[in-house]
């Protein structure tokens, strides 16, 4: 059974230049194929929960607990698993480390889509039950489209989210198996062993310019594209811009595009299927189905309550005692420290450059788009760097590990201040400066309030990816020399080097407990609370 | 007159919204009507009275409670083809272009697309839209977004046109037009359909455009009476006629049978329960004082909403009055109001005096906001968390009325400064 897998270690990574194309390709493939099962997953899944009750009570609040388990920390179980369903094969690992980069994209985006299916407005649903429209037509005409602006940017935040973890996941290794698929993630692990700082500065490089020719092929000109499906009656004030958008306008691309799109969609909608008969919107509300609904009901708590029996039983053949969980916590607790340290400090230097950046129009032009490259940019590619200057100054890794976590992510503080800053109202500045506020009271009661809610947003996200980083930052090697701080992340993937199944589980479920109690009691009312300030309730 | 073929029936129509538990709150109350061949009939009254709701049962979009109705012999179970619909607020889909806008209804019909294509082409071009086919709608104007509704509606060739005030989202001026540009279509016989039932509040469009007008009493809603309208098209508004019938229709919307509970009020609900309209401090003083210095304290309400234009979404003058009415700052009787003695000591007083008055009358009339002020004063820290009062109302109305009527006792305590609200808290509370 292993036997197909020696052959894969067999043809190891070779780091020539000449190589890398190739990898990087075989990188951005494996990312592309996850999008495509993340928007394949989001048509169904979050449509399946919008329209019926009953999946709705099952998606919604596993889709909330999903969305807050470190990625990383999957990735044990789904090598194993796949590998199991195609023994010896690469071809379950490919799916392994598809797998991963999916779960690390698929949850906003679904969720941004239910949200949006569920908040069609009403004069739109009364038109179209009015003209007599078929769920099937309803589902294209009005209720994708409206959904679209939400979706395409929770996808562009979830590619940019995902390099990080398609980086991550190609070379992997569980217990005694190692697997290197071909790629740029890859390719950096081998560097790394090798001490080949020379790879790792082309892997940089290469990463570089395939993130800049997605966003500018890719991104923009969808971004351009769905535009037209924002609800604001009222044109907006800046439409998004892209070079090859208008190119392929000029050029009559789109136009020929939008005709095959056009005959393509009429032979879509004219699809007879074979349908009920037009329903009212509100109908009267019969008792019938409550009996099922009391039913399913059970049938949730019952296996909720069997899976956490199964959990405990789990735990305890594992040889795991109430000592170890309390252990694991004490561990949480370090990287819940590490994690909300890093924010602030990450705020103190951000938000004020932010601001600094933000009134500034011109300088906005010029440094947006760097930051959400940089937020974009795998962070873990760079970790060498700062590894290398660890291992030379013999710093302590407790401390000087910690900024790693946060290197890729503080970059979301940074661009959302920004975002901020820019449509924080013109009136507003001028008021101020004609009432002469200045300084500290400027900051205090004009700027940072304006800018709250969109800080929040940043200061979330920021936090949600530098649990998952902790699982790479926290233990980090150079060579033969192994760096590791005390933590939760450490512990994890620690756990998964030694292939302990029952530690890995502990350790992703502590996580996911901790990041679930962060999110509704901090992120949650602190949301709600600038929702409120600035009347966006 | 003759018997006509009859297009719309509505049998013993009720309807309740459901609040999940609790009592149902009650929006229509046993509605009969009949619609025949050939005309035009208006639903005429204040706004929340459940026009809009008997509309939407027609349709086929709400499914009543009770009762039935019938759309040419055959019983509505869900909205069907042959009914178009105009909506107050347009409702185009905004990625649409106009013309794949108007060629949606033919898309649900499956009509080939050269047939839809050619159809919405016509439409468009009878409506006066031709040159904007590639538009899309927030290009577009008030009064040609409606257009664009209008082309929708007709190019599905319908028998019966619903119009959910369609006209009362749009300018004085646009409207006008519009409506005169439907009219022409209806007399010169271009359209398919048999017969408009069009929903609005707005008593000259009803008397311009209406062969019928049926008058509706709210709480719940209920037909009160109905007024055939015998002048030919095209009607003149300065005509002795038709002054004469817009007066008659204020008297009987204003009248004390047009409201079913509460002695005689224009608020559903009783006591605390009392569902109430958010019309601005500004616009109440702004009614007194115009009351008192131009028409000497009493005039008549077609006048006085010439002089205001108070428009729709701040309450319209009916409603001002009737508000007013509440406070006992004036009195209504028939179309005509009139200032009371403590209307006048208002319209007379500084910001001072003004508010004073307020404050008594708010405390003294409105039992909602007599309610939350004596909680406050037996509560030892004066304060008093927002939910719990809203959550007492919500018994007596829908979450929605619940809502403004919340806002609107905000408004008038703070101006009055009967007692004060804290948005971030969600607290009552007495200043000191």
């Amino acid at each position: 059974m292993h036997q197909p897998l020696i052959k894969l270690e067999a043809t190891p990574i070779t780091l020539l230049p000449s190589n890398l194309p190739k990898y990087a390709l075989y990188t951005t493939l494996r990312m592309f194929a996850a999008i495509l099962l993340s928007l394949f997953c989001t048509f169904t899944l979050a449509t399946l929960a919008a329209k019926s009750k009953r999946a709705e009570k099952v998606i919604i609040p596993a889709l909330d607990i999903l969305q807050s388990v470190p990625v990383l920390g999957f990735l044990t179980f789904t090598v194993t698993f796949f590998m199991g369903l195609f023994p010896g094969n690469q071809a379950g690992v490919e799916i392994a480390a598809i797998f991963a980069i999916f779960t690390a994209q698929a949850w906003n985006m679904i969720f941004s889509f239910y949200q949006s299916l569920r908040t069609v407005p009403k004069n739109l649903r009364e038109a179209s039950a009015q003209f007599c429209q078929n769920g099937w037509q309803r589902f294209w005409r009005l209720e994708v489209p409206f959904a679209i602006p939400g979706l395409v940017w929770n996808t562009m935040m979830s590619m940019s989210g995902s390099w990080f973890f398609v980086v991550a996941s190609e070379a992997i290794s569980v217990g005694n198996t190692k697997i290197s698929l071909p790629g740029i993630g890859s390719w950096l692990s081998t560097a790394i062993n090798d001490k080949n700082l020379t790879a790792v500065g082309l892997a940089v490089l290469t990463m570089a310019i395939v993130i800049l020719l997605y966003d500018q092929f890719i991104f923009r000109p969808i971004v351009a594209w769905s535009d037209k499906f924002n609800m604001g009656q009222t044109a907006s004030q800046k439409k998004p811009e892209s070079w090859v958008y208008d190119i392929m306008n000029r050029a009559n691309i789109l136009g020929f595009i939008g005709r095959f799109f056009d005959v393509f969609s009429n032979m879509l909608l004219s699809i007879k299927w074979p349908y009920k008969h037009n329903q009212p919107l509100s109908p009267v509300e019969t008792y019938s189905n409550k009996l099922i609904d009391s039913l399913w009901l059970a049938l949730l708590w019952g296996l909720l309550i069997g899976s956490i029996l199964f959990l405990i039983d789990y735990f305890r053949a594992g040889g795991i005692t109430i000592h170890t969980i309390s252990h694991v916590f004490i561990l949480g607790s370090i990287t819940l420290f590490r994690v909300l340290l890093l924010v602030i400090i990450a705020s103190l230097i951000w938000v004020p450059i932010g601001v600094y950046v933000g009134l500034r129009p011109k300088l906005v032009a010029l440094v947006q788009p760097i930051a959400q490259f940089l937020a974009a940019f795998p962070a873990n590619i760079l970790f060498p760097f700062i590894v290398i200057t660890i291992v030379y100054y013999k710093l302590n890794p407790d401390i000087w590990l910690s900024p790693l976590i946060i290197l890729g992510t503080q970059w979301y503080i940074f661009f959302n201040v920004i975002a901020g800053v820019c449509v924080f109202p013109n009136d507003l500045k001028e008021a101020a400066t004609i009432y002469n506020v200045r300084s500290y009271v400027w900051w205090r009661k004009v700027i940072l309030p304006g800018i709250f809610p969109y800080y929040v947003t940043g200061a979330l996200t920021a936090a949600g990816g530098s649990w998952n980083a902790s699982i790479i930052a926290e233990v980090v090697s150079w060579g033969q020399t192994k760096l590791e701080a005390h933590g939760l992340g450490a512990y994890i993937a620690n756990a998964t080097t030694t292939g302990n199944m029952h530690q890995v589980l502990l350790g992703v479920a502590m996580m996911s407990l901790f990041i679930i109690v962060l999110n509704h009691l901090i992120w949650r009312p602190m949301y709600l609370y600038a929702a409120r300030l600035t009347g966006l309730e | 007159m003759q018997k006509q073929h009859c297009i719309v029936e509505v049998k013993n129509v009720s309807h309740a919204y459901n609040k999940g538990q609790g009592s149902d709150i009650p929006v229509l109350d046993n509605i009969n009507l009949t619609l025949y061949e050939d005309e035009i009939v208006c639903l005429l009254g204040r706004s929340g009275a459940g026009k809009s709701t008997l509309l939407r049962t027609i349709s086929g979009l709400i499914q009543p409670t009770q009762g039935e109705i019938t759309v040419q012999d055959t019983k509505m179970t869900g909205p069907r083809e042959g009914l178009a619909m105009v909506f107050q607020n347009f409702a185009l889909f905004p990625w649409l272009t106009v013309l794949e806008n108007v060629e949606l209804g033919l898309e649900a019909q499956f009509v080939a697309p050269d047939e839809k294509h050619r159809r919405a082409l016509k439409a468009i071009d009878m409506i006066g839209l031709d040159g904007y086919e590639n538009a899309y709608p927030r290009e577009l104007s008030g009064g040609m977004q409606q257009r664009v509704g209008l082309a929708r509606a007709l190019v599905i060739k319908p028998f019966l046109l619903l119009m959910d005030e369609p006209f009362s989202a749009l300018d004085v001026l646009t409207a006008e037009i519009l409506r005169t540009d439907l009219m022409d279509l209806w007399t010169e016989g271009q359209l398919t359909i048999k017969s408009i039932l069009m929903v609005t509040h707005n008593i000259e469009e009803a008397v311009l455009m209406a062969d019928r007008i049926l008058l509706f009493g709210s709480n719940p809603g209920h037909i009160i009476g109905e007024i055939h309208v015998p002048m030919t098209q095209p009607r003149n508004r300065l005509s002795p006629d038709f002054r004469a019938l817009v007066d008659s229709i204020y008297e009987k919307l204003t009248s004390k049978e047009g409201q079913r509970s509460g002695k005689g009020s224009a608020f559903p609900g009783m006591g605390i329960g009392m569902v109430l309209t958010l019309i601005s401090t500004n616009i109440l003083q702004g009614f007194i004082e115009t009351l008192a210095t131009t028409y000497n304290g009493q005039t008549d309400l077609p006048t006085l909403s010439e002089t205001l234009r108070i428009k729709d979404e701040d309450g319209g003058v009916l409603r001002t009055a009737e508000t007013l009415q509440l406070f006992r700052f004036c009195e209504l009787d028939g179309a005509d109001v009139r200032l009371t003695n403590k209307g006048k000591e208002f319209a007379a007083g500084n910001i001072d005096e003004r508010k004073k008055l307020f404050h008594d009358h708010l405390q003294t009339y409105i039992p909602l906001a007599a309610r939350i002020r004596s909680v406050l004063d037996e509560r030892q820290h004066h304060a008093a968390p927002m939910s719990r009062f809203r959550a007492e109302i919500e018994d007596y109305m829908p979450e929605e009325s619940a809502e403004i009527t919340m806002k609107t006792i905000i408004t008038w305590a703070r101006y009055a400064e009967l007692f004060a609200y804290d948005e971030q808290t969600g607290k009552f509370y007495l200043e000191s």
